[in-house]
């Protein structure tokens, strides 16, 4: 019997050319899930992509309208998609390079103007389809293909800084916690304004063998580890979670959305 | 409906104003329902008067963080339903350009105002100059084509760019609306027409479930929404608009197919003016706000006798090269008055026979009517 969420899928691009133990087939797969279970129409849906393994996830597998955009600017083409079809749902997975590195202004903007946008990032630490150079969501000290004597930067943390850009809706979680994250997807997707879900994900082939975890499982047994519910984290942990992931919801608020707003301006001119 | 009303309480006015925003109301006449863009001289006339007009005609205007986004909106709003424009100057048509390559690619029309200003870098950002020449048709990377249309009056900005959108919807492709400084920061009369009168092309819409990218030279487009899961990307793609990076042959057909659908059809895209090439000895040749005092100077070198004509270039890519290839093979000379340093003047040695000499002048004026006079003259005597 075929899996039913198959149906999701462009199957004739299967299989996907994820690497063995990646995380983005995880992800994929709870998507799935999340779309099915919130019985949303795929023709409802436009994803929108940049460049990295993780805008494979849509571009070309999930199967919906798709924008396979240049490196870093999802979310720029995004923000016209949604203008001109406020009430579908717009999509946006990226990865960490894509979204907080080249496309970090872009990032950041959306979610001052909180544009009803859902952005999935998947951060595996890593410029992981370049073949592994360091990343703005690198560990400090880390040696990647292009930090070869260890990484000497501090690596930002996304989410606080989307929150503090003022996103409707902020939450991490990792690959290990697919139940979690499946709640905080639906919840981003349900958001009116910005929702941003950033998800920590595995890659063995481009970061976890250069930080002693080449399979897959092991990086997800240290996501186990080291991630602490920001509800009980410490203050410490929240000025400076150091090894630790902090996860859970990090930002739920009511602010008006962008289009919303923008509609209104030509409603004065509309003729009655 | 709100667009109709709008634009017949314009009909008939006359009204003495900037090309900008000459500019900005021609696409209004156009039908342009979407602008995003970044503040910038000379261009911000531009986006000032659609972020205040836009709206009246139930369209969006939005000022986004950068020009990347700026262009990279415009696209996605297209793929949506809009007839998106942006407008910019030097750094911003610099930032811009790996997008612009993205819309040749993917097929994806838009009009992209640039109001070139003296260059490079920030160079004179307050002056106008025609130093974008090339960049407008070699500033994205690999292999591509390129729509490029320059008006030299306030009247042709408005008329010229619902040409650029025409353009850009017939045949799916970007076009570069190249303003410059002086064209559009001038003051001048422009006479708005009946809105019944101006011919609009929009772009081929398919309802059908088909490839998106079909084989023909210019397919049809789908918009997102319509329950077809279409896939667009700036990558190498096959026909149904799938990703194939790795066949030669998916590569050779998709740009070979691109490229010639504009230049397979040059004759109905390229636009220019003659003056007095029956019987001509000499030739001047220019575009934009130059082509104003060439024109002069080419009057006044008829007045003493010297047997000289005038072509004034309204498309500037694709290029008239065969304009120019018909041309007397007895012509002497051909000077070209331009704000570079010979942009167009090498391009019209590209297609002649004689020796083209470059009339420059950079530094953010433009040329006088006897400045081009005596140039030619000068070397006419020799």
């Amino acid at each position: 019997m075929q899996n039913e969420l198959l149906k999701y899928l462009r199957k004739e691009t299967l299989p996907t050319a994820f690497c063995a133990g990646c995380g983005c087939g995880t992800i994929l797969n709870v998507f799935c899930h999340v779309i099915d279970e919130m019985n949303i129409d795929p023709n409802d849906i436009i994803t929108v992509t940049g460049i990295g393994c993780s805008s494979w996830i849509p571009s070309p597998y999930f199967s919906a309208d798709t924008l396979h955009t240049t490196h870093g600017r999802a979310i720029a083409f995004a923000t016209g998609v949604k203008v001109m079809k406020p009430d579908k749902h717009i999509i946006v997975i990226a990865g960490d390079g894509d979204l907080s590195g080249i496309g970090g202004n872009h990032l950041i903007h959306a979610a001052r103007r909180n544009i009803g946008l859902t952005v999935f990032l998947v951060n595996n630490y890593i410029y992981g389809m370049t073949g592994g150079q360091v990343s703005p969501t690198t560990p400090s000290s880390v040696k990647t293909a292009t930090t070869p004597y260890g990484n000497i930067e501090t690596p930002f943390r996304i989410s606080e800084l989307v929150s503090a850009a003022g996103a409707a809706y902020v939450a991490r979680w990792t690959t290990y916690h697919i139940f979690h994250l499946r709640k905080a997807m639906k919840e981003a997707i349900n958001t009116k304004g910005f929702s941003f879900v950033e998800i920590c994900s595995q890659c063995p082939t481009s970061y976890g063998k250069r930080v002693g975890q080449r399979d897959g499982i092991d990086q997800l047994k240290d996501f186990r580890n080291k991630s602490v519910n920001i509800r009980n984290a410490t203050d410490e942990q929240k000025f400076d979670p150091g090894n630790a992931i902090l996860v859970g919801k990090l930002a739920e608020r009511s602010r008006p959305e962008f289009v919303d707003s923008l509609i209104k301006i030509n409603e004065q001119f509309e003729i009655n | 409906m709100e667009r109709q009303k709008y634009l017949n309480s314009l009909k008939n006015q006359t009204r003495f104003i900037q090309g900008d925003e000459a500019a900005a109301y021609g696409a209004l006449y156009a039908g342009c329902n979407f602008f995003a863009g970044y503040p910038i001289t000379p261009a911000s006339e531009v986006a000032e008067l659609i972020s205040r007009e836009l709206p009246k005609c139930g369209g969006y205007y939005i000022q986004m963080e950068d020009e990347i986004a700026s262009i990279g909106a415009v696209i996605g709003s297209v793929w949506a339903g809009g007839k998106s424009m942006t407008a910019t100057s030097g750094p911003g048509f610099s930032l811009m350009q790996e997008n612009i390559g993205y819309a040749c690619m993917t097929e994806t029309p838009c009009v992209i105002v640039n109001v070139q200003r003296s260059g490079p870098s920030t160079g004179q950002a307050t002056k106008g100059a025609q130093g974008d020449v090339m960049q407008a048709r070699w500033g994205t990377h690999g292999d591509h084509e390129m729509i490029a249309l320059s008006p030299w009056s306030v009247q042709e900005s408005f008329d010229l760019i619902i040409e650029a959108f025409n353009l850009s919807e017939k045949y799916r492709h970007p076009v570069i609306f190249l303003l410059d400084g002086e064209v559009g920061h001038n003051r001048e009369k422009l006479l708005f027409p009946d809105p019944d009168s101006v011919e609009i092309v929009n772009r081929n819409l398919s309802d059908e479930k088909v490839d998106v990218f079909v084989g023909e030279r210019i397919p049809p487009m789908i918009e997102f929404g319509s329950g077809h899961k279409i896939h667009v990307t700036g990558s190498t793609h096959k026909n149904n608009g799938m990703r194939d990076v790795e066949t030669m042959n998916t590569h050779d057909v998709l740009i070979r197919r691109l490229d010639d659908k504009i230049s397979g059809n040059r004759q109905d895209i390229v636009k220019y003016e003659e003056y007095f090439t029956d019987d001509m000895d000499y030739l001047a040749v220019s575009f934009g706000a130059s082509a104003r005092p060439t024109l002069g100077a080419v009057h006044k070198l008829r007045e003493q006798g010297i047997k000289i004509g005038f072509i004034r270039l309204i498309t500037i890519w694709p290029f008239a090269q065969d304009v120019f290839k018909r041309l007397n093979p007895n012509l002497k000379k051909v000077f070209v008055p331009e704000m570079n340093l010979g942009q167009i003047s090498r391009e019209v040695e590209r297609f002649v026979h004689c020796d083209v000499i470059p009339v420059s002048k950079i530094g953010g004026v433009a040329h006088s009517i006897s400045e081009i006079y005596e140039q030619i003259e000068n070397h006419i005597k020799l």
